[in-house]
């Protein structure tokens, strides 16, 4: 019966929720720098010493050094850790312990600008630790084809996918202890979506299983665009990640809507 | 003086109902809100006051009847309506991170206000709110009372034709809570309409030229503070302290002397025309309290009255 008239995704408004995080984190340089060292470091370990223990392995028809595959995968899960941060943990912080949305929401913005706006700021931080990530590749050599630098908007895109799924997953977090669902989650998908080994290791069952995480379709996109080597199924993987953005964010929308305008 | 015979309505209610699943929080309330007005909803905690002022504010929906704020459809013109008007939560819900000018900078921002507009009204504001010297404190060190005052100068960022002000001086000191009454009138005299809630009769009658009172989701009065005193009370009230078991057996005792007699858990009120007279009626009868005091009716006896219950526990 309340018909609305409100944009269903947000609307211009959600950029003064970024605005707001801005200013809310400028003097928090060192969580910043830390966004920054980790994935840096991850490659190093990697680059140094399992690169050659491991020796080659096969991405689509060639072979490549194990640094140049395991290091899309640590892309995509950096940005997967990423997301959950600012997904999860900030936003639940600001939704349920500061009441920081409710003060907003008496100002023209409404519930799906909040939950937009929480995306920019999460997409912005990933393109800013994308970036240096893949300047890291390149420098460390597990570069192998110019067509790296695709791996930016495939890691935002990954950002995004689980950003919108994350803030939906916020919305279900009672108190600070159902955070180890959250690890619960991540942690396996970390260790087994195809990051540090080809899923066809994996029995044929067990790997339809895993092809359906997003972190391994994510790791599978970036790739084959940090290795240069394209092919049709590599749409499918960013469209499966779209989706699953746009699924989230709807749903994220709802709940919020449900919890501060009941 | 009431809203009605043409002037500029602000606000408007008709069978207003909120409901939290099987829960209903508002059941059908009416009321007519003019321009410049200051308007209070009085009544306990979980009367619905709260409920109402998130629709009026156009921030929750409606769940029956309908609301019009600035002649608008708070369903449809959400962010219009939030845009035109100012609102003061009970808990500050400040930016505890940021600086107290910051505070006022991007909440003004939300409004979509240009930075620059926003440097010279944050000076004003913190003036208004006396905190010029705290500008760049953090919202964590100030106390109680200079929070709320951040709250109210925040919430008038975007100069708002409406105030909604929720509990303002609820858990202030009596200092705290004059200065801000006095902040209070100064934007009724700029003809700002104001809304309050409250659940203290003292600040009702000091704030509102007209009121209703709430309880259990409905209103049960409306009028201004005077009227609903003459209306609803006798012009004096006796308070008699007994023993405490006694106070039951004392209604039968007590009531040829009173227009009426309510019995409390710690006093007996006897409504009366002349507190002093009845007093030495009741002595006269031979019935010697503990103790005696006559005042005024007050809005806590018209809330009694009409519930029959007292407003703060």
């Amino acid at each position: 019966m309340a018909s609305r008239v409100l944009p269903a995704f947000g609307s211009r408004r959600s950029l003064h929720i970024f605005e707001r995080n801005y200013y809310a984190y400028r003097s928090q340089w060192l969580m910043f720098a830390s966004g920054f060292f980790e994935p840096f470091f991850y490659l190093l370990a990697i680059g140094i010493g399992l690169n050659h223990l491991v020796g080659a392995l096969p991405v689509g028809g060639r072979s490549v050094s194990y640094a140049t595959f395991v290091a899309p995968g640590m892309l995509a899960t950096s940005a997967m850790n990423g997301a959950v941060i600012d997904s999860i943990f900030n936003p639940f912080f600001r939704l349920k312990i500061s009441h920081t949305y409710d003060a907003v929401l008496s100002t023209p913005l409404d519930v799906t600008d909040v939950a937009l706006g929480e995306v920019w700021w999460a997409l912005s931080r990933a393109a800013l630790y994308a970036a240096s990530f893949i300047v890291c590749m390149v420098l460390l050599g597990d570069a192998t084809s110019p067509w790296v630098v695709l791996c930016w908007p495939g890691a935002v895109l990954t950002s995004l996918a689980f950003t919108c799924v994350g803030l939906a997953g916020c919305t279900y977090v009672r108190s600070w202890q159902d955070f180890d669902v959250v690890t619960l989650v991540t942690l396996p998908l970390f260790l087994f979506s195809g990051t540090f080994f080809p899923i066809t290791l994996y029995p044929q069952w067990l790997g339809a299983i895993v092809s359906v995480s997003p972190l391994y379709q994510a790791a599978a996109l970036l790739r084959g665009l940090a290795t240069g080597q394209f092919d049709l199924l590599m749409l499918g993987r960013a469209g499966y990640l779209v989706a699953l953005g746009l699924a989230g964010l709807w749903l994220a929308a709802r709940r919020f809507r449900a919890i501060l305008t009941p | 003086m009431t809203a009605q015979g043409g002037r500029d309505i602000v606000a408007e209610a008709r069978g207003l109902v909120k409901r939290f699943g099987a829960f209903e929080a508002v059941r059908g309330v009416d009321f007519t809100i003019a321009r410049g007005e200051s308007f209070g909803f009085l009544g306990p905690n979980g009367a619905g006051k709260t409920s109402t002022m998130r629709m009026v504010s156009a921030v929750s929906q409606p769940s029956a009847g309908s609301l019009s704020i600035f002649g608008l459809d708070p369903r449809v013109h959400g962010p219009e309506i939030r845009g035109r008007i100012g609102v003061v939560p009970q808990d500050d819900s400040l930016e505890l991170e940021l600086s107290v000018r910051l505070n006022i900078e991007m909440y003004g921002r939300y409004f979509d206000l240009p930075r620059r507009v926003l440097r010279e009204r944050t000076d004003e504001l913190l003036d208004f709110a006396r905190l010029t010297e705290r500008a760049d404190s953090k919202v964590d060190d100030l106390s109680g009372g200079m929070k709320r005052r951040l709250t109210i100068a925040r919430a008038l960022v975007n100069r708002p034709e409406m105030l909604i002000l929720d509990e303002p001086t609820t858990g202030l000191d009596p200092q705290a809570r004059h200065l801000l009454w006095e902040r209070l009138y100064r934007l009724k005299r700029e003809g700002v309409t104001l809304i309050i809630t409250t659940h203290y009769m003292d600040e009702a009658e000091q704030l509102c030229d007209r009121l209703v009172v709430m309880d259990n989701g409905t209103i049960v009065a409306e009028g201004a503070p005077r009227e609903l005193i003459e209306h609803h009370s006798s012009r004096e009230v006796l308070e008699l302290r007994f023993g405490t078991d006694a106070h039951a057996a004392m209604h039968d005792v007590l009531a040829p002397h009173a227009e009426r007699v309510e019995v409390l858990p710690d006093r007996v009120l006897l409504y009366v025309e002349d507190g002093d007279d009845a007093l030495r009626t009741v002595h006269a009868a031979g019935i010697t309290p503990l103790s005696a005091l006559v005042r005024r009716s007050s809005l806590e006896d018209v809330f009694l009255r009409l519930t029959g219950r007292t407003l703060v526990d």
